[in-house]
């Protein structure tokens, strides 16, 4: 039986206050170690700047890649990095930091609170300086958009969040179902690792790929859409509304499908001998 | 010395029980290799296969497919993370106590990681370089092959010494990694991860010679593909192994340092 709207409300509330507190400890915690919390953000911004000189390098070579320009490209990876640091400041430690919680089994403290144990292990720690570099890759995309002369209406940049949002949803639920794996092999640090080779396909220019690869990292791992799809809506580079209906469909289709992996997964789960 | 195969063997027997690791490892590092070799051939497609500054398409496709096989051969698994943590946790006090060069060990273990790594990365490093076999261009000669594998050899060496020095900064600081990343940042642009070195404006790639990173990965590749002539060659290997006394001799004086640091924090 589906719960009465009154209990809805409530129980909306309750997760509201429990994730009010878990953003309260996450500031509290790179509080105490700022120095860290600075170093970690320069990290970010020396492998940002990395990709840039990459894209600028290629473009000392040539003038376009498909009818991607340099300065679509380069606000193609600022949004790239957009969503990538949105997904880890929200999700990213907290997936990487599966495997531990199911080798130790401290997963069991998670299991007996009175909360759906997706959220509390997703949603358990905020990555602050995520939000910092998410702002860079803004910052990144406005200079681009200046570069080019276009003008970005309200609408389009109320699109573009939409559109990132499922692109955060999509790195969210692919990255918990490849960590969800460790509930079978226990080491899964590399398989984590292993999606970071994933976002160097998501800030590539779509039109430089064809057949096997183009087909399979859109409709098997979309990451020719995630960051594409929201930097062709603010380029006004859409020709028609199907990339954003593909979107969408792959994102329902991640989240359904991290969501049954994610339950089979928790039923292979032991807990650890102590 | 026999000390020293019986960590090797240990270093194996350990790495065993990472092969899965390292197989989802070598196969997840293809995608963005994959994309990178796309991405050339639709810039190339562009300019209707003319040269990319004196890269032909084969030539850019060899680069990239070379680039992971002197990884395989010779990075630095997660060796500076073990070191690192190594003295944070006060491990180091032990070798301070043994007949045994921790700097010696931790390079057996190195080798031990690269040889697992290799066993288990060598078939699909090989199934990937047989479905793009158009385009990869066999070694030519006897001798390049020899040069190839003196250059690697170097290679791994700088690698392991670079990274052992960086380590040793937790013996000053508490938290290593960012340190760690930040140096393997300007060595991934810098040894020529990204993109063949020689695409960078003239000024940019002058200064890069004055640093060792070209020769953790540009030099070997160059030297694979025989772009080099003969004096170039000999003067490349001359500074490449300069730069393996100098940053060993590095290692020995800050390790030597930070022991005056360590106060074997839990050990």
């Amino acid at each position: 039986m589906p719960p009465a709207p009154a209990s809805l409300a409530a129980t909306l509330a309750r997760y509201a206050r429990v994730y009010a507190a878990l953003w309260r400890n996450s500031v509290a915690r790179e509080l105490a170690f700022k120095s860290n919390f600075l170093l970690w953000i320069v990290v970010e911004i020396l492998w940002f700047t990395l990709q840039l000189t990459f894209i600028n390098v290629i473009y000392l070579q040539t003038e376009r890649i498909g009818d991607w320009t340099r300065w679509h490209v380069v606000l193609l990876i600022g949004a790239s990095q957009f969503i990538q640091q949105l997904f880890q400041a929200f999700f990213l430690t907290n997936c990487s930091q599966l495997s531990e919680l199911v080798r130790t089994g401290k997963l069991d403290f998670l299991l007996l609170l009175p909360l759906n144990t997706r959220f509390i292990v997703s949603l358990r720690q905020v990555d602050l300086g995520g939000f910092f570099n998410a702002g860079v890759g803004a910052a990144v995309m406005a200079y681009a958009l200046h570069q080019l002369h276009l003008a970005v209406s309200p609408l389009q940049i109320f699109g573009f969040l939409c559109v990132s949002v499922i692109g955060v949803t999509i790195h969210y639920s692919l990255m918990l179902l490849l960590a969800a794996i460790c509930f079978w092999t226990v080491q899964a640090q590399g398989i984590v690792w292993g999606y970071y080779n994933l976002f160097n396909v998501a800030r590539l220019p779509d039109e430089a790929f064809h057949g096997f690869f183009r087909v399979f990292f859109t409709f098997a791992i979309p990451m020719l859409l995630v960051s594409n799809v929201p930097a062709r809506v603010l380029l006004a580079k859409l020709d028609s509304p199907w990339p954003i209906l593909q979107l969408v469909l792959m994102g329902a289709g991640c989240v359904l499908i991290s969501e049954w992996g994610w339950r089979r997964s928790l039923r292979r789960y032991t807990s650890a001998s102590s | 010395m026999k000390k020293y195969w019986h960590v090797i063997n240990i270093g194996i027997q350990n790495n065993l029980t990472y092969r899965v690791n390292f197989l989802f490892r070598a196969v997840f590092g293809f995608v963005p290799l994959l994309a990178t070799i796309y991405l050339w051939r639709a810039i190339y497609q562009g300019k209707n296969g003319a040269d990319v500054a004196a890269w032909s398409l084969a030539e850019m496709t060899s680069y990239y497919l070379l680039v992971t096989v002197v990884d395989a051969l010779t990075a630095v698994n997660d060796d500076d993370w073990q070191i690192a943590a190594d003295i944070k946790d006060g491990n180091v006090s032990q070798f301070l106590l043994k007949p045994i060069d921790y700097l010696a060990y931790r390079l057996c273990l190195f080798l031990a990681g690269r040889l697992m790594y290799l066993a288990v990365a060598a078939v699909p490093v090989a199934v990937f370089i047989f479905c793009l076999r158009a385009y990869f261009i066999p070694p030519g000669g006897v001798l390049v092959i020899l040069e190839f594998a003196l250059a690697l050899t170097l290679t791994a060496l700088l690698q392991f010494f670079l990274a052992y020095t960086m380590a040793l900064l937790a013996f000053w600081v508490l938290e290593v990694s960012t340190y760690i990343l930040m140096l393997f940042a300007f060595e991934y642009l810098a040894s020529g991860h990204l993109f063949p070195l020689d695409l960078l404006p003239p000024f940019w790639r002058g200064l890069l010679d004055y640093t060792p990173f070209p020769y953790q990965l540009y030099f070997p590749i160059n030297v694979y593909l025989g772009r080099l002539p003969g004096p170039a060659l000999l003067h490349g290997f001359l500074v490449q192994a300069g730069w393996v006394a100098a940053t060993y001799v590095l290692a020995r004086v800050v390790w030597a340092r930070g022991l005056r640091k360590y106060s074997a924090v839990g050990g």
